[in-house]
């Protein structure tokens, strides 16, 4: 067990390596290097090398890359020109708004998709069991901000219950001071990953129904109740964390685009607004974050894994 | 399928494994897949669909014929009516005809970037499975690397940066999604590079990347198919966010995602409905033909190696 933490740990930093290194390159494709992004294109030579200087952009990059790395290491993440604030205080402003609505809607999700999942798999075949998948064939297939905007058309526009835009409250207290206003953001960021948890869970239980461990339970004279969620249940949930691991970057991208549609202030809507002014800073902090909070994710995932499954020995 | 059937499989495959004979277990190998795919309703609906957006998509504009140019603020936001079926946008240009211009966009880029995407991870997966060891080990880091990076978020950068046009974005695209599609194809590869003819074509002094293209890549060639295919459903779906976030392809240019983008700024303004429906119910559509008909043939591989 030993020996597998430090292996897979051992690769999570070499990844770490790669990630932040394609991220540092991704700067110098800036059409004239990130000097043209802030300073335009009117800049005169004089101009662009007084910048190139100063921040560094002069010298090799490897060196470039080392001090970079140097900063991230010491927690600083950069400074936004155009919004003349660091990123981390971006961050410390806009992250706790992102991970409420990250976490409302992962958990509603779960809560929908894993028992129903299991719902389908125990009855599959029937008809509950169609028209559940046909609901997760439209939740793969419907783009996210489709399903925001004929919500908002629905329930905002036709029928006024639900306001269009999310809570624009500044801090979390405010935010979580108008639920009604979260409903539909909430609503439309779980209906997308249900799918994802339901096909993956039933598929899972289907998995674990014909192991032999079931047919030993049925043969102890277990009760139909008793195999599926004493046995089955757990055995597939074990599945579920390391899917829940890789899902950080769709979770990531999802919560970008509801909060655009939503106009949510978080940390996704920063970063687009980031992406329409050019704003490398920021778009390289926030990418980076996001990376490392994958990379720390899956290696959590996997370790947990082999917490709970006792089967897996890498 | 008889006993005898397939031992004449077997030997027909060890010959053209040897490379005596073409390799001619493939017909077979896509008839049986055939077969079972026809079985699945869903699936030739899907199809069907495909076919019909794809004639109304190329062959429409030239019997539905309309000006997706020039802009003609006369017709601003028009409602439907027998000149105009679906009404117009909020630039004039007629809603059928740039759904059309809009679905051309959609499924050239989604095939291109799913094809390219697919051949990519293909070739890389499975030279990193069959080399094994060190270069798998690296090979593979850089995929956990490329998998772990937040792909709507460097998407988003990279539009930035380069303006996509609708060849660029293709790559812009591709470059996310082959990660996961080389770690397949890797998988595949290591199940399969111990198997009796991939080592005679080693024993018999054949080039390792003969191996990799002549006799994995053909036998993989059910995973690799299937990938492709959610591969297009996934890349329309990208191309639509980047439309729908200003960041896709440019005027006069457009897809389905674009043109919903241009639909939210009118919503609350009245009741606009064929901005906004048409180009989001055929996004879902083809989405989810791709996804059955990628389904179908998951089933229909899948079976044939049962059938073994």
């Amino acid at each position: 067990m030993v020996g597998f933490l430090i292996r897979r740990t051992g690769q999570a930093i070499f990844v770490l390596f790669l990630v932040t290194l394609a991220t540092l390159l991704l700067v110098h494709l800036f059409p004239g290097g990130p000097v043209r992004a802030l300073l335009g294109p009117r800049a005169t030579p004089f101009q662009i090398a007084y910048y190139n200087q100063q921040y560094g952009f002069d010298q090799p990059l490897y060196v470039q890359y080392l001090k970079w790395v140097n900063q991230l290491i010491h927690g600083n993440l950069g400074f936004s020109n155009h919004l003349n604030q660091s990123v981390n205080s971006l961050i410390a402003q806009d992250l706790p708004k992102t991970v409420i609505l990250v976490l409302l809607g992962t958990v509603v999700s779960l809560l929908f998709g894993i028992p129903l999942g299991v719902y389908q798999a125990v009855h599959r075949n029937s008809v509950a069991d169609y028209a559940l998948t046909a609901v997760s064939f439209l939740g793969y297939s419907t783009p996210t901000f489709f399903l925001g905007i004929i919500l908002v058309d629905w329930f905002s526009v036709d029928v006024h219950i639900f306001p269009p835009f999310a809570p624009q409250g500044s801090t979390v207290g405010a935010i979580l001071g108008d639920p009604k206003a979260l409903i539909l953001p909430v609503f439309t960021y779980a209906f997308l990953l249900y799918a994802l948890w339901s096909r993956y869970m039933r598929s899972s239980v289907l998995d674990n129904l014909v192991q032999d461990y079931v047919r030993t339970a049925r043969a102890k004279g277990a009760s139909e109740r008793r195999v599926v969620w004493g046995h089955v249940f757990r055995n597939s949930l074990v599945s579920i964390i390391t899917l829940l691991g890789l899902s950080i970057p769709s979770l990531v991208g999802g919560a970008i685009l509801i909060e655009v549609v939503f106009n949510y202030p978080g940390m996704g809507l920063a970063f687009y607004s980031a992406a329409l002014n050019v704003d490398y800073e920021v778009l390289l902090g926030l990418t980076v974050l996001a990376t490392v909070a994958t990379v720390v994710g899956n290696l959590l995932a996997d370790i947990g894994y082999a917490v709970l499954d006792p089967r897996v020995r890498y | 399928m008889s006993i005898e059937a397939s031992g004449t499989q077997a030997i027909l495959a060890s010959e053209a494994e040897l490379g005596l004979v073409p390799v001619t277990n493939q017909r077979g190998m896509f008839r049986r897949a055939l077969e079972v795919f026809v079985e699945n309703k869903l699936a030739l609906v899907g199809l069907g669909f495909i076919v019909f957006m794809l004639l109304f998509c190329f062959i429409g504009p030239h019997i539905y014929v309309t000006n997706q140019v020039d802009t003609n603020l006369d017709n601003y936001l028009c409602t439907p009516s027998a000149q105009h079926l679906l009404g117009c946008n909020e630039l004039g240009y007629d809603e059928l005809g740039r759904l059309m211009v809009g679905g051309q966009t959609s499924i050239e880029v989604g095939l291109a970037a799913a094809i390219v995407s697919v051949l990519v991870g293909t070739l890389y997966g499975a030279i990193s499975g069959f080399a094994g060891g060190f270069v798998d080990a690296i090979m593979m880091r850089v995929v956990d690397a490329g998998l772990s990076l937040p792909s709507l978020m460097v998407i988003m950068i990279l539009s930035v940066i380069f303006h996509p046009t609708p060849v660029t974005i293709i790559f812009i695209i591709a470059v996310f999604y082959w990660f996961g599609v080389a770690r397949l194809v890797r998988g595949e590869t290591l199940a399969l590079r111990n198997r009796e003819y991939v080592q005679a074509v080693k024993v018999i002094g054949g080039r390792p990347l003969r191996s990799v293209i002549r006799h994995i890549v053909p036998n993989a060639i059910g995973t690799i198919i299937v990938q492709a295919t959610f591969a297009v459903a996934d890349s329309i779906l990208t191309l639509s966010v980047l439309g729908f976030l200003t960041l896709g392809v440019a005027p006069p240019n457009t897809d389905w995602g674009s043109m919903l983008s241009g639909g939210l700024t009118y919503i609350q303004g009245g009741n606009y409905w064929w901005l906004i429906y048409p180009p989001g119910i055929l996004i879902i559509l083809i989405c989810i033909s791709f996804n059955f008909i990628g389904d179908a043939l998951r089933d229909a591989f899948e079976t044939r190696l049962q059938r073994r």
